[in-house]
């Protein structure tokens, strides 16, 4: 028992209830202001996992050296996958929030609550990031399921917002629903639901069909949090209906927590299982991408749109998990890291031009370039990022996907199948992304040529997006050991 | 650092500086942007001339030089850049036409700043694109020039449709460019190499040849994903749209250089890494560029718009680059890669002059100029040559290439040879012809009084330089063709796999279906 090594939770934790009691005595007009002491302290927290890394014993680094420590009686692991993903939620939150001290003044009430369920809602997916046990799974995703129930329905006035707060709320208990009989099946055939007492009782186990009917009731859980076809019906809806940090978090950090999951379960707990469902992620993944690409094609509303691409990008990742390789796990978590930029990039700059109107039409962006040339700037720049063209993130990300995808086209065909479907996704998405650079640049009229102002934190946080989606673009290499480094811990 | 390194880094270093400067500096964008490009102008010029003094490191490649920190060690990628006698003309003429397209952007009057950006940085991915000697750079490089062609003709684009040229042109080279990727990460898997450098990788493969199965799977990627991005036919509908809706110095640099990307990928890598594939594959292509040479010409027979003509011309002249590059010999290989130069020259020149015009007519309605060789002493004059140029007339670098291109392909394929030969001197003549009827010659319209000729230095240069580059490589084609011939002839050994030289010539026509024994006996025989 070690339970020292979540202390990395136990701090998030420990800020949330700080800044709750923090609120009984900070005056209403300065209570936003929080919200930047929630981030500094995120900030501090994750200089902090540095020093974690040595946490191996005789000080080694744990994910160069793939040491895994266990905590909690085994549910909890620390290690290279685990603190990867960690620091990713953490600089996630860290956008999120100061988006969000910027948001404040649209949210009517409770803005330190809000701030406080963004931690805890960071909180389950730090925690998730550690399973190793499917009893830890379920309860990390209801923690963090559970908090954006209520996030996404924070603004209490405007009916969209509950309208996808009610949404979430349904769908989402039916999937944890669906999850936990998953979580029975799974514990009744293995008699544990310890991933590493199911891999050790093997072939056996695997075979039961029951055991295989839990996994897959499993998955209808995380498809459902990564937004994956035929479990993305709410994607949109919630999207558009959320306020703007939240639909961000949602975008990176529960998506992102998904992944971990998928990743923990197929290539922690059941590889061999994994293997020979190849062609259902194959499909899946398939469907995913042309779904999501599709349906973004007629989209007006910027958040809706981005939602359908969130699905779309869904599949792409999907490709790294079909792929069922060292490469495709590491091709993930690179992808993942040029989204966390590129989305976050995308949906700060929408915040700020949409503060003073009430819909996000794609007519909000036209001739922004006049009124900010930076926000211009940025939200073509993740576009192009998310269309996949060099030099940004989104494009090596692609690049390490297909390759890995390609890899397995060696030997059987059916991923050269999944390669086309993923080509004609990508050429899709390429005239939505540049429908909304277009309507930056060069669309007729801006409705309002007035130019925007730009608090500091926003600059900077705008600044470091585009400075990371380049850096992922530019300079891969040290990443790409990283990543690699950090899906050692998993089983192929 | 070579003089190479100097000439890639300098745009896109001069791109990044611009984006610091504040936007009511409209002089300074203007003049960062002719510095930059004159000095990679200057830089390429040293390195064409210094090139047979230049000492070559095993593989042939002179000027080799790494960009550290771009790229991924662990998976065998690193920003490589050289030269051999394939690209140091085509890095040459690349850097002479964004000098030139840099001269023609005093049309642009709103947003410079976004504009030279985009320009530099398009200069940039283009010689990248020539230079680099890395499969991933190479195809990098190339995208890093799709966006500023996308902005560039959706900014200060012209015409009523542009926006779906806009969206046409980007759409159709991104499905051709990510066809072209898949089809060079599954080489770079195939050959088990682990390197995506360029040289590695091709003596890798000329020491464990990939399997047929392989070869045929990879070569008709390459084939249409580069094909697409040079409008081989029936790909080509996105160019004269496209070139007809950008401003002057986008489709300069497109149609001039960037297009050419995709004949220089042929050349490096799908012929000489994946021959068996190829000599099954190349009648195909024989008879496809007829498609480009007769059909795109008969269209540009019909345009009544001077920018589509000569949109429709470039289409064509692109189907003797496929020509030569179909012949698979020295000769015809050889003027494949003069075509592409001198084509580049060319192109940059009409769609420069044709830009002069429209920027100051407001229209390239054939119908509605005449005579204005009268009213436009040297911008008449120059298109005059252009178009002679472009029908093949000796003298200038054109006739050159073409000349080669269909003495090569005679051994190869008569019979396309013969129609190219009909179509691109007859086709090509009627329709230029007509052009400089139409536009230069016959009564002055009134209300072309009062267009001026291009009366200062600066106006003239771009002109003067590109024309001059055409008679020079016209009259002195032995400059060109001696530096490309040892590496064509290096390329060719790969090609065409262990075998002699002229055992090929004999086994291409073999291969030919339309072919009778008897000619290809007689063939040999000449041969011999």
């Amino acid at each position: 028992m070690n339970s020292s090594l979540a202390i990395l939770e136990m701090a998030v934790i420990a800020l949330g209830l700080a800044l709750l009691v923090l609120d009984l005595w900070t005056p209403p007009e300065r209570k936003r202001e929080l919200g930047s002491v929630a981030a500094i302290g995120l900030a501090l927290i994750f200089v902090f996992s540095f020093v974690l890394e040595n946490a191996g014993p005789k000080g080694l680094n744990i994910t160069q050296e793939n040491i895994r420590l266990f905590a909690f009686n085994k549910m909890f692991v620390l290690d290279g996958l685990a603190l990867f993903f960690k620091r990713f939620f953490l600089l996630a939150a860290f956008v999120v929030l100061l988006m969000s001290v910027d948001f404040a003044d649209r949210i009517a009430a409770g803005i330190a609550e809000f701030y406080a369920l963004v931690l805890f809602a960071l909180s389950g997916m730090m925690l998730a990031a550690s399973a190793n046990d499917f009893i830890l799974v379920f309860v990390t995703l209801e923690l963090i399921t559970i908090t954006f129930y209520v996030l996404t329905s924070f603004q209490r006035s405007r009916l969209r917002s509950l309208e996808a707060g009610v949404k979430y709320l349904i769908l989402g208990a039916l999937s944890s629903a669906f999850m936990i009989y998953g979580i029975a099946l799974v514990f009744g055939m293995a008699n544990t639901t310890n991933f590493a007492e199911i891999v050790a009782a093997g072939k056996p186990v695997f075979a039961k069909p029951l055991f295989r009917l839990g996994l897959l009731l499993v998955l209808v859980g995380l498809g459902f949090k990564i937004a994956a076809f035929p479990f993305q019906m709410w994607a949109p809806d919630v999207y558009q209906g959320a306020p703007m940090p939240v639909t961000a978090f949602l975008a990176i950090g529960s998506k992102a927590a998904g992944f971990v999951l998928l990743l923990r379960v197929l290539f922690g707990a059941v590889p061999e299982v994994t293997l020979q469902w190849t062609p259902l992620f194959v499909a899946m993944a398939g469907i995913t991408i042309l779904y999501g690409n599709l349906c973004a094609i007629p989209q007006r509303n910027l958040k809706r749109l981005l939602g359908y691409s969130s699905i779309a990008n869904a599949g792409y990742l999907l490709l790294g998990v079909a792929a069922g390789s060292a490469a495709g796990s590491s091709a993930i978590l690179y992808y993942l890291s040029g989204y966390l930029f590129t989305v976050l990039a995308a949906f700060t700059a929408i915040s700020v031009v949409v503060r003073h109107l009430d819909d996000e039409d794609i007519s909000a962006v036209a001739g922004l370039h006049q009124r900010s040339p930076l926000l211009a700037a940025t939200l073509a720049l993740a576009m192009i990022s998310l269309a996949g063209i060099p030099p940004l993130a989104g494009f090596f990300g692609k690049f390490l996907l297909l390759k890995a995808v390609l890899e397995r086209g060696a030997t059987q065909p059916l991923f050269c199948w999944l390669i086309a479907v993923a080509l004609v996704g990508i050429v899709i998405s390429f005239y939505y992304y540049l429908g909304v650079v277009r309507a930056v640049y060069w669309s007729k009229g801006p409705p309002d040529a007035s130019p925007i102002e730009i608090s500091k934190p926003i600059k900077w946080s705008l600044y470091g997006c585009m400075a990371g989606m380049f850096y992922l673009g530019l300079f891969p290499n040290a990443f790409v050991n990283l990543t690699s480094a950090a899906v050692k811990v998993l089983r192929f | 650092m070579t003089t190479l390194n100097y000439l890639l880094l300098l745009p896109l270093l001069a791109a990044i500086a611009l984006v610091f400067v504040p936007r009511n500096y409209r002089v300074v964008m203007r003049l960062a942007a002719l510095v930059a490009t004159f000095v990679t102008m200057l830089l390429a010029v040293k390195m064409f001339w210094q090139f047979n003094g230049a000492t070559a490191d095993a593989n042939g490649y002179k000027f080799v030089c790494t960009i550290p920190w771009l790229g991924a060690e662990s998976l065998g990628i690193a920003c490589k850049l050289g030269v051999d006698g394939l690209n140091v003309g085509l890095i040459l003429m690349g850097a002479i036409v964004a000098f030139a397209a840099a001269c023609c952007s005093w049309e642009i009057q709103a947003r410079e700043k976004e504009f030279y950006i985009l320009l530099l940085v398009m200069t940039g991915g283009i010689l990248g694109a020539f230079a680099s000697l890395d499969l991933f750079f190479f195809y990098f490089f190339h995208e890093l020039a799709l966006v500023p062609t996308f902005l560039m003709i959706g900014v200060w684009g012209r015409g009523e449709r542009k926006n779906y040229a806009t969206f046409q042109i980007t759409l159709y080279l991104s499905i051709g460019a990510l066809i072209a990727l898949v089809g060079l990460i599954a080489l770079y898997l195939q050959s088990g190499a682990n390197t995506f450098d360029i040289p590695t990788l091709t003596e890798h493969i000329r020491k464990n040849p990939l399997s047929a199965n392989a070869q045929h799977f990879i070569f008709p990627l390459l084939l249409f994903g580069f094909g697409i991005l040079v409008s081989l036919w029936p790909f080509h509908t996105w160019a004269p749209l496209g070139y007809g809706a950008a401003p002057t110095a986008t489709a300069m640099l497109h149609a001039g250089v960037l297009k050419k990307f995709g004949l220089y990928g042929l050349i490096r890598i799908a012929l000489p890494l994946l021959p068996q594939a190829a000599q099954s594959w190349l009648h195909v292509v024989a008879f496809l560029c007829l498609g480009n040479i007769l059909y795109c010409g008969l269209v540009a027979m019909r345009q009544r718009d001077l920018n589509l003509l000569i949109g429709n011309s470039s289409v064509a002249h692109m189907g003797f680059a496929f020509l030569g590059i179909a012949s698979l010999n020295l000769i015809g290989i050889t003027g494949a890669v003069v075509v592409m130069i001198a084509h580049g020259f060319l192109a940059a020149l009409t769609f420069g002059l044709s830009g002069y015009l429209y920027r100051h007519a407001g229209t390239l309605t054939l119908d509605q100029f005449g005579g204005l060789l009268r009213r436009l002493p040297f911008v008449g004059a120059a298109l005059v040559m252009a178009m002679l140029a472009g029908c093949g007339l000796p003298g200038f670098a054109n006739f050159i290439g073409e000349a080669l291109v269909l003495f090569g392909a005679w051994k190869s394929f008569s019979l396309p040879t013969m129609l190219a030969a009909w179509g691109g001197l007859i086709i090509g003549a009627v329709y230029m012809l007509r052009a400089i009827r139409s536009l230069l010659h016959g009564p002055l319209p009134q209300k072309w009084d009062h267009l001026p000729d291009a009366s200062n230095l600066w106006r003239k240069l771009p002109f003067v330089l590109l024309l001059g580059a055409l008679l020079f490589f016209g009259l002195l084609p032995g400059s060109l063709t001696e530096k490309i011939k040892p590496s064509a002839e290096a390329m060719l050994a790969l090609a065409n796999g262990p075998t002699a030289k002229e055992d090929q010539m004999v086994l291409a026509p073999v291969r030919s279906p339309l072919l009778r024994p008897e000619v290809i006996k007689s063939a040999v025989e000449t041969q011999r």
